[in-house]
């Protein structure tokens, strides 16, 4: 089931770090990772990343990959480079104070499907 | 014998065509927009009203010289109820069509705020089968009337907004191919990586990405490309001596990605492209790479993939993707 990322930031407990990017985002899918080239092996397009990795390459993962957005668990705040590049390539950051574990398990409640590819494309 | 033509979408499918692409597209994005889309940025501000004190007689003159249906019946701009047509009817069957507005006016009000969504609208007609909604603004003042109509007008004027900004760049870079006539046209786009810059890591190939993007490639080739390539820029930040040269190349007919550096080489390329095998420093993985997948993943994404290596001299990658027919070189254009 398709979700929106405004929804999805409710369910979140979410805050919206990129002010002035829109975040009436359809999102189809998520993924959770920290390991950068896991998330560019076994993603599929569209969906939602969530991490507890703040650095710049985090976005550049997503662009390169076609994410919709990023959560990073655990009240994580990124620095300023990472926000910079998230605001000029429109990629919607949120901060949840949620787990990586429990955001993941509300979310898939919620009906979010797994946009996590076991290599099996 | 007369020429055969190639039927058209209304003869082979009727009126149903199927979705394609782009009506997906389309429709995903005025979802989208229903989320972003404020009520305050559609619903009309300019509104008829009238006062509770005025006879429903007055009421029916007015609905009829405007075209309208109902009107708010407001007091120092709050809003107290609204008349329409059927609570006129209902005054007219009593003959009470003298009698004031605020005793016919319907009191129950559904409305929406300035600040709420589109969507909210769009559930509350849905729900409620309302033709209007009176919108409210933060003071619990009337601001303004939205209907079905404003929602639909908004959805096509953020569209034709959308349509403009980067349509209109992919439009004339898409045309390259056809407009410049070669026996062999080849686009060359050169990137200095250096070394350790990993706060820049992924800016290259995050414009080759775009380039790709622009000159006509789908998401789906954008992608495998773009992923190519970062794999490709990281190795560059992360392993040698003094950087390299990321370049791409775009013909009509296939993309290649290349990357050569002096050093330091790799002593056994076989171990090299093997999953999980890395030669990377804890700061790397702390950013989340040096896993050892990285020529994996790019061998995943490319059609074709060489490595050439001379432990002292340096490293070349190459990268080969096979372009679709008719994608940088339709006449139709892209989408």
């Amino acid at each position: 089931m398709n979700m929106n990322l405004t929804d999805i930031i409710t369910i979140a407990e979410g805050t919206v770090l990129t002010p002035g990017l829109a975040t009436g985002l359809n999102i189809h899918g998520a993924c959770c990772a920290d390991l950068m080239s896991d998330v560019l092996a076994y993603s599929r397009p569209r969906a939602v990343l969530i991490t507890g990795l703040t650095n710049p390459q985090v976005v550049r993962t997503a662009q390169m990959a076609d994410f919709r957005a990023i959560i990073f668990v655990r009240g994580k705040h990124p620095q300023q480079e990472t926000m910079d590049i998230a605001i000029q390539e429109n990629i919607p950051l949120i901060s949840s104070p949620l787990g990586m574990f429990e955001l993941s398990g509300r979310l898939h409640d919620a009906g979010l499907k797994s946009y996590e590819n076991n290599g099996a494309d | 014998m007369a020429p055969t033509r190639p039927q058209t979408e209304q003869e082979k499918f009727g009126r149903h065509r199927p979705l394609t692409d782009r009506d997906a597209h389309e429709i995903n994005r005025i979802e989208e927009l229903s989320y972003d889309l404020k009520v305050r940025e559609v619903m009309a501000s300019k509104i008829i009203t009238t006062s509770p004190d005025v006879p429903v007689s007055s009421v029916l003159d007015l609905l009829r010289a405007n075209r309208i249906s109902g009107v708010p019946v407001v007091a120092d701009a709050n809003l107290l109820g609204v008349i329409s047509l059927e609570d006129v009817v209902r005054a007219l069957q009593k003959n009470e069509l003298a009698m004031p507005v605020r005793n016919y006016m319907t009191t129950q009000l559904v409305t929406v705020n300035t600040f709420d969504s589109i969507m909210k609208a769009i559930k509350a007609f849905n729900e409620k089968r309302l033709g209007r909604l009176p919108v409210i603004d933060e003071h619990h003042k009337l601001a303004g009337i939205i209907t079905k109509g404003d929602i639909n007008r908004g959805f096509l004027l953020a569209l034709e907004r959308d349509y403009k900004e980067e349509e209109v760049r992919r439009y004339r870079a898409s045309h390259l191919f056809e407009d410049i006539i070669s026996d062999r046209t080849t686009l060359v786009l050169r990137y200095n990586i250096k070394v350790g810059d990993f706060n820049n890591g992924g800016n290259a190939s995050s414009h080759i990405k775009r380039a790709l993007l622009r000159l006509g490639a789908d998401q789906q080739l954008a992608r495998r490309c773009g992923i190519a390539a970062y794999e490709a820029e990281m190795n560059l930040i992360i392993h040698t001596n003094n950087g390299g040269i990321l370049k791409l190349e775009v013909e009509p007919h296939r993309i290649s990605l290349i990357t050569t550096d002096d050093g330091p080489g790799i002593a056994d390329t076989q171990k090299a492209q093997q999953p999980g095998f890395s030669t990377a420093t804890d700061k790397v993985r702390e950013m989340g790479f040096g896993a050892g997948m990285g020529l994996v993943n790019i061998q995943r994404c490319v059609d074709k993939m060489e490595l050439d290596s001379t432990p002292g001299k340096g490293t070349r990658l190459t990268m080969r993707i096979v372009v679709p027919p008719e994608t940088l070189n339709s006449k139709k254009g892209s989408s």
